[in-house]
């Protein structure tokens, strides 16, 4: 299953990548690998915007805008003007269980 | 009980792809004062704690890798409301088996379903387990809100002390919970190798087995039928409190609202095939799409949930032929109406899935929350001109 097209903010610093393939390792979707020693993105389009290949390169080579992908977080932060967050437990709409 | 020691001391010492080999051993203050921050042994003890393991920081409890009947009752109690606070595990140092310092540590949220998942995981297998205070909360979710963290992991290995407790120096962290993780961060400030594991606990066992090399398959999420279905409750329940209430009061006021007064025999049989499609759209939108996701045509969630919604009128219509002698104004307000309504309620499942990332949900939200207002208000125009044309006015 695959989510909109062309809209993740996946980036990629060819330069500051090392290879060390720590982000393949992390990435629920399988949407990096390292070929000749450097990150390639294989399909954008699987990307969730998670942020885990992000926070886990020790070489600050991969960009995205980690965020929650939940339409109920995204409405409310609209209405109360805060930062979107998926929040679970106080209010009635649990995202996720 | 004699568990089978299923982690052999120097199965450790190897190296693997992501884990070096066990940093050198410490030296062992022997001190056995039983450490306040480890988890309370309390009176009323968990079901799940079947005893108490003496480490050189104090006594750690043990849990059993049996999940019970009553373990069972609370998932189903958990998925199917709304309040899940109360099930939650103290955070701390938990052994299962019979570990000891060369045992692996695996760090899990305090929500009593990740808790158990992993607990069940690991029958026949002695380990730590390092539960972190997610505030009650999976490890998925913690770990994009940040509480299954960097900074709560790093606390929470000092504070149970966990250096004294094993001679190794590496923690295996469930995959899901990378986003919340640095694993660089960890190892700076802690000194802690982080290993991520396999996505699903039941593949614990297999990655341990294979020396901590995860498959392709073990790092990928997937989002089958029955997880999607099982997540459905957490959709119909806030549609049914927050959205139904408002709808059923406004449905029975249009048709009870007659020139004569209000009648109640008109609100119940004016009323009741609305607040029936009213169901189905509901039941279009945080069931059917759901379960059905990837077989309806488009990749927008707000677009499938049309169609279901769209779909599920036309054939509840045509079946109960409930139009018949309905006008046209009401006929127009039923197909705008409704499918809407089932596309709004589909969006909100993006919340559930695995898969949606956040920009193409505000991409969804940009176009799609113009088009809810603007059917919101043509829907209560359109009612409005059906009340001024039975009264004659129109
Ligand atoms: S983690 Fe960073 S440095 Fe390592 S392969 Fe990925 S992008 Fe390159
Ligand atoms: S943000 Fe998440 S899904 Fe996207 S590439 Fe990184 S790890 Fe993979």
């Amino acid at each position: 299953m695959k989510y909109l097209k062309n809209v993740a903010s996946l980036e990629v610093d060819i330069d500051a990548c090392t290879g060390c393939g720590v982000c393949i390792e992390v990435c629920p979707h399988n949407v990096l690998a390292v070929e000749k020693r450097k990150v390639v993105i294989l399909d954008k389009d699987r990307c969730m915007e998670c942020g885990a290949c992000a926070g886990n390169c020790a070489f600050g080579a991969l960009r995205v805008d980690k965020g929650v992908g939940c339409a109920a977080a995204l409405i409310n932060s609209i209405i109360s003007g805060g930062e979107p967050s998926c929040d679970c437990s106080g209010s009635n709409k649990s995202a996720c269980c | 009980m004699a568990e089978l020691k299923f982690i052999k001391p120097e199965l450790n010492k190897r190296t693997s792809a992501c884990c070096g080999p066990a940093e050198s051993m410490l030296q062992y203050a022997n001190e056995s004062s039983v450490s306040a921050s480890l988890p309370v042994l309390k009176k009323n003890r968990k079901a799940y704690v079947t005893g108490s393991l003496m480490t050189d920081t104090g006594a750690v409890p043990v849990i059993s890798t049996d999940i019970t009947r009553s373990d069972y009752w609370e998932h189903v109690k958990c998925r199917a409301s709304a309040f899940r606070n109360t099930y939650t595990i103290d955070p701390g140092l938990y052994a299962v088996g019979s570990p000891d310092k060369n045992s692996d540590v695996l760090v899990s949220a305090n929500y009593k379903l990740s808790f158990d998942a992993l607990r069940k995981a690991l029958k026949g297998i002695s380990a730590w387990i390092l539960a972190l205070d997610t505030k009650g909360i999976n490890v998925w979710c913690a770990a994009g809100k940040g509480t299954f963290g960097t900074d709560e992991l790093i606390r929470r290995i000092s504070i149970t002390k966990l250096d004294k407790v094993v001679s190794h120096r590496k923690i295996i962290v469930p995959q899901l919970g990378a986003p919340g993780i640095s694993a660089h961060k960890v190892l700076k400030a802690s000194g802690f190798r982080v290993c991520y594991g396999p996505v699903r606990a039941e593949d614990i066992g297999p990655y341990i087995a294979s020396e901590y090399m995860a498959t392709g398959e073990m790092r990928t999420v997937t989002f089958p039928f029955i997880d999607r279905l099982i997540l459905t409750p957490m959709e119909i329940n806030p549609a049914m409190k927050k959205y139904y209430p408002w709808f059923a009061l406004i449905t029975l006021a249009v048709f009870g609202l007659q020139p004569g007064g209000i009648f109640f025999r008109g609100a119940l049989f004016g009323g009741l095939p609305f607040l029936l499609l009213g169901l189905i759209s509901i039941f279009a939108g945080a069931l059917v799409t759901p379960a059905l996701l990837p077989f309806i045509p488009f990749r927008s969630f707000a677009v499938k949930g049309w169609i279901t919604g769209m779909l599920l009128v036309i054939f509840s219509a045509g079946f109960a032929e409930i139009f018949n002698q309905v006008n046209t104004i009401l006929l127009i307000f039923t197909y705008l109406f409704f499918p809407l309504a089932s596309s709004y309620i589909a969006l909100q499942f993006t919340g559930s899935t695995t898969f949606t990332g956040m920009s193409g949900v505000k991409k969804e939200l940009r176009i799609g929350i113009p088009l809810y207002i603007g059917g919101l208000i043509l829907s209560g125009l359109l009612l409005s001109a059906y009340k001024l044309q039975q009264w004659g006015v129109l």
